[in-house]
């Protein structure tokens, strides 16, 4: 047993530090470290193609589709040096979901096409799974997709679709057969955002921002040509895709700079004529989550280990999206009480009230997603329950 | 980064499962809890013989130095059986600091009756109101013509009932920390028994002017070296606890598959399933905090090992208490019953928070290495 990093581990993690260090442009850093999303759609694929023009562009990746072949240690050593570094996060619908699908079930000529444009940020994807009536029950859904010669005719409403609203492409789940059990009538399409009949209408968030959109078709036409895999098999490619690229799923660089950065507000705000850090209730709740998140690294890196151990992937990623979202939260939590007062301040139109407002109460309201999407928290208690504890 | 065990440790533990589960169960251990020692001499010794009791002596001195982790997966077992046999105190407590402080000559003369299991040892260090740190250590020793005098307290000493050496920790009046190798038929102690809750045998000591020789000292201030023996006591006594929470647990679930109620096993309710997942999270996260705490212990610098040995207390006290109170809870009426592992299992669990410093003594200590950061 041994918890550090060996000396090839750690050389890698000092190539990706240099790397980060010279290759992430500063503009970038600076936006991701406020929080600022206003250029979030050309400085995702612009970091995307320094990546790739490095050969990281996919680090999950097979090597003859253009990924690194790193190991899972290693993808984790660069997930965490990424978000340590302030990095814009690779935009996760098209390396890190389309593409193992496409790599595994898609035809020669999708990887073909599609996987050097996801590589090389040519296109921006995005994902329509949940509808009005399917979230957390998926399977149920409704869109509908009918054979029309070699098109299908996509007619349905697909809700909560991630930054849509910049998306070349999306990637569907809809219904060609409704006459068995629900999963056994869904296919998977790949649809140009561009074909008439599309509309793209924002939901505005809690923290105001336009961050997901609804997505209506109406007489959509989609080539045959642009179905993955077989007809109402899409349900297994699902599935595969939820069970892929899971080493970061506790997001445990994420949560080791926001911690970092409570740390520091600790320090320099002050409650009472004294840093906040001095306060004794205040330092043990930075503590308390500190150590948790220690913990979470630590099985985070057992389960990475295991998994080269050649046992794969299974349903111990449930307790670490538990707890990486858990901790999340209540690290953005802190950062608000952590202003106390001044976290009130939403806008403050023509003075700047200083760094970390208002985005650390913005951040704090937009983190409440993290344990409602990709399984909510309870859905995700419902898996451990069945799959690990056999009840 | 490897989380696997080499095959002399994987050997040690299956050795140790292997004989707690032929002579340690639940009805024998009952039958010690109730006998008037409240432990078995004849399970000691086997211990001794299985090698069990030289896991943390050095080669030279004839041990096995199984090292922390060989030490940790004992433990583990150990703590799984909720043995009663003081295997914390001597074989790993006293005798590391035996082997940490003692000079060549008093190691030759106590390490091999340890190791059989002739002999057993105890640190005697914790006292009434003072916490883990020295600072307010109440027991003195005065040095005179022929050696020192010791006179001060001890609390709640675990398994001095049993022991034939006490090494107790005290001020020396030159301001030195000093340990001494103190005979348990010494004149002027006075040994009051006590059962602990989770049905250990301990008592609490008064020393009295007890006479001691110049050779009884172990080493000479011995502050920095007894902060590492009770670093590394602390992340044994938390793989013991996960032996513990691994028991509870798997027990809490069996129980919950087979009970039925309303038609249904009660396990397959949603309420409780969300419970114990939340349990299995909790367990999980006590596992690495115990391997944290495991590799700490040979860490040099002795700060980083104090915060991070304390961290891992104070996340696998939380743990303890959240794992323990909610199987009892889910064993209904029978959580509050003596027939069942859960309630044995429980009182540990409840020992392990108050044991060497409480989970919230260990949290305020983590705390202030962070404002110190
Ligand atoms: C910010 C954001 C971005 C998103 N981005 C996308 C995207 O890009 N593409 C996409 O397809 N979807 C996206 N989603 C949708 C997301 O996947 C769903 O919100 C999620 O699946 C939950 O579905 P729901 O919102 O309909 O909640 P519901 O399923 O209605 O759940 C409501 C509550 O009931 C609980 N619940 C439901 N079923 C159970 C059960 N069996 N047992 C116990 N509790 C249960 C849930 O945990 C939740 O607390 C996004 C969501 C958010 C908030
Ligand atoms: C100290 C003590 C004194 C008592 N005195 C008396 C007395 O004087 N007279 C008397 O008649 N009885 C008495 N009782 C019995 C008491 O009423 C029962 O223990 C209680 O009804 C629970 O039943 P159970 O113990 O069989 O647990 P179970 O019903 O087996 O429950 C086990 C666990 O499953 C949970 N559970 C059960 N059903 C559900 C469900 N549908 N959904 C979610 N969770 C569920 C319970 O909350 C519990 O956590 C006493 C019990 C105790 C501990």
């Amino acid at each position: 047993m041994d918890l550090a990093f060996d000396a090839e581990e750690q050389a890698f993690r000092d190539e990706v530090r240099a790397f980060l260090r010279d290759k992430l442009p500063d503009d970038i850093r600076r936006r991701v470290h406020l929080g600022d999303g206003s250029t979030i759609d050309t400085d995702i694929p612009r970091w995307q193609k320094i990546l790739n023009a490095h050969g990281w562009g996919a680090p999950a990746w097979p090597v003859e589709f253009g990924g690194t072949g790193w190991s899972k240690t290693q993808q984790f050593i660069f997930d965490t040096e990424c978000a340590l570094a302030d990095a814009p996060p690779q935009l996760a619908f098209g390396v890190k979901m389309v593409a193992p699908v496409l790599m595994r079930f898609g035809s020669p000529a999708q990887q073909q096409h599609f996987l050097p444009r996801i590589l090389a940020a040519d296109d921006w994807w995005c994902q329509g799974y949940s509808e009005p009536g399917s979230g957390s029950d998926l399977a149920s859904l409704k869109t509908r997709a009918e054979l029309d010669g070699d098109h299908y005719v996509v007619n349905g409403q697909k809700v909560w679709n991630t930054l849509g609203q910049f998306a070349d492409w999306i990637f569907c789940l809809v219904r060609t057969d409704s006459s068995g059990k629900p999963q056994r009538g869904i296919s998977f399409l790949l649809i140009d955002m561009k074909t008439p009949g599309i509309s793209v209408r924002p939901t505005r968030l809690l923290d105001g921002t336009h961050e997901v959109n609804e997505i209506w078709f109406d007489n959509v036409r989609v080539p045959v040509g642009n179905r993955v895999g077989d007809e109402n098999a899409g349900w297994t490619y699902a599935k595969y895709l939820l069970g892929h690229e899971r080493t970061n799923i506790a997001g445990i660089g994420a949560n080791q700079r926001e911690l970092r950065r409570l740390k520091q507000m600790a320090r320099t705000l002050e409650r009472n004529e004294r840093p906040l850090i001095e306060d004794a209730v205040f330092a043990t709740r930075i503590a308390q989550v500190e150590l948790e998140l220690k913990a979470l690294e630590i099985t985070t890196l057992r389960v990475i280990f295991a998994e080269a151990q050649n046992h794969a992937p299974g349903p111990e990623a449930s307790i670490l999206k538990i707890r990486g979202t858990e901790i999340m939260q209540r690290i953005t939590e802190l950062q608000v009480e952590a202003l106390g007062a001044r976290g009130l301040i939403a806008e403050s139109p023509g003075h700047d009230p200083g760094e970390e407002i208002p985005r650390a109460t913005e951040t704090y309201l937009n983190q409440r997603k993290l344990t409602i999407f990709g399984g909510s928290n309870e859905i995700q208690r419902n898996i451990i329950a069945q799959m690990i504890l056999q009840l | 980064m490897d989380f696997s065990f080499n095959d002399e440790q994987q050997m040690l533990l299956d050795t140790t499962q292997r004989f707690l589960a032929s002579e340690y169960g639940f009805d024998q251990r009952r039958k010690l809890l109730e006998s008037d020692e409240g432990w078995s001499r004849g399970v000691w010794k086997q211990l001794g013989e299985l090698g069990l009791l030289a896991i943390d002596i050095p080669e030279a001195d004839g041990g096995i130095a199984a090292g922390p982790v060989g030490v940790m997966l004992v433990a583990q077992a150990v703590g799984h059986g909720l043995l009663l046999e003081p295997f914390l105190s001597s074989a790993i407590v006293a005798t590391r600091a035996i082997v940490q402080i003692a000079s060549d000559a008093q190691c030759a003369r106590w390490l091999p009756a340890l190791a059989s299991g002739e002999r057993i040892a105890v640190l005697a260090h914790d006292e009434a109101g003072a916490g883990i740190d020295f600072t307010r250590l109440g027991t003195r020793a005065t040095r005179d013509a022929q050696g020192f005098s010791l006179s001060g307290s001890k609390s709640v000493v675990y398994h001095a009932p049993m022991a034939d050496l006490y090494l107790v920790s005290a001020r020396v009046d030159d301001g030195s920390l000093g340990l001494f190798a103190v005979a348990a038929d010494a004149a002027g102690i006075t040994r009051h028994a006590l059962r602990t809750v989770d049905g250990q045998r301990a008592a609490d000591l008064d020393f009295d002017k007890v006479r001691l020789d110049a050779d009884a000292r172990l080493g000479a201030d011995v502050g920095d070296a007894l902060a590492s023996v009770i670093d590394c006591a602390i992340a044994a006594l938390c793989a013991e606890t996960f032996g513990v929470l691994d028991r509870i647990l798997k027990a809490t679930i069996e129980y919950s598959r087979a009970r039925k109620q309303f038609g249904t096993p009660i396990g397959s309710f949603q309420a409780l399933q969300h419970r114990m997942a939340d349990m299995l999270i909790q367990f999980e996260q006590a596992r690495s905090m115990m391997y944290l705490a495991t590799e700490r212990c040979s860490d040099a610098d002795a700060g980083a090992r104090r915060a991070s040995i304390s961290g891992a207390k104070a996340l696998i006290g939380q743990a303890a208490r959240f794992i323990g109170q909610q199987a009892v809870q889910l064993h209904g009426g029978m959580g509050m019953t003596d027939e069942l592992d859960v309630s044995h299992c429980f009182k540990r669990l409840l020992a392990f928070e108050l044991r060497m410093g409480t989970t919230d003594e260990h949290l305020e200590i983590y705390r202030r290495g962070l404002q110190a950061e």
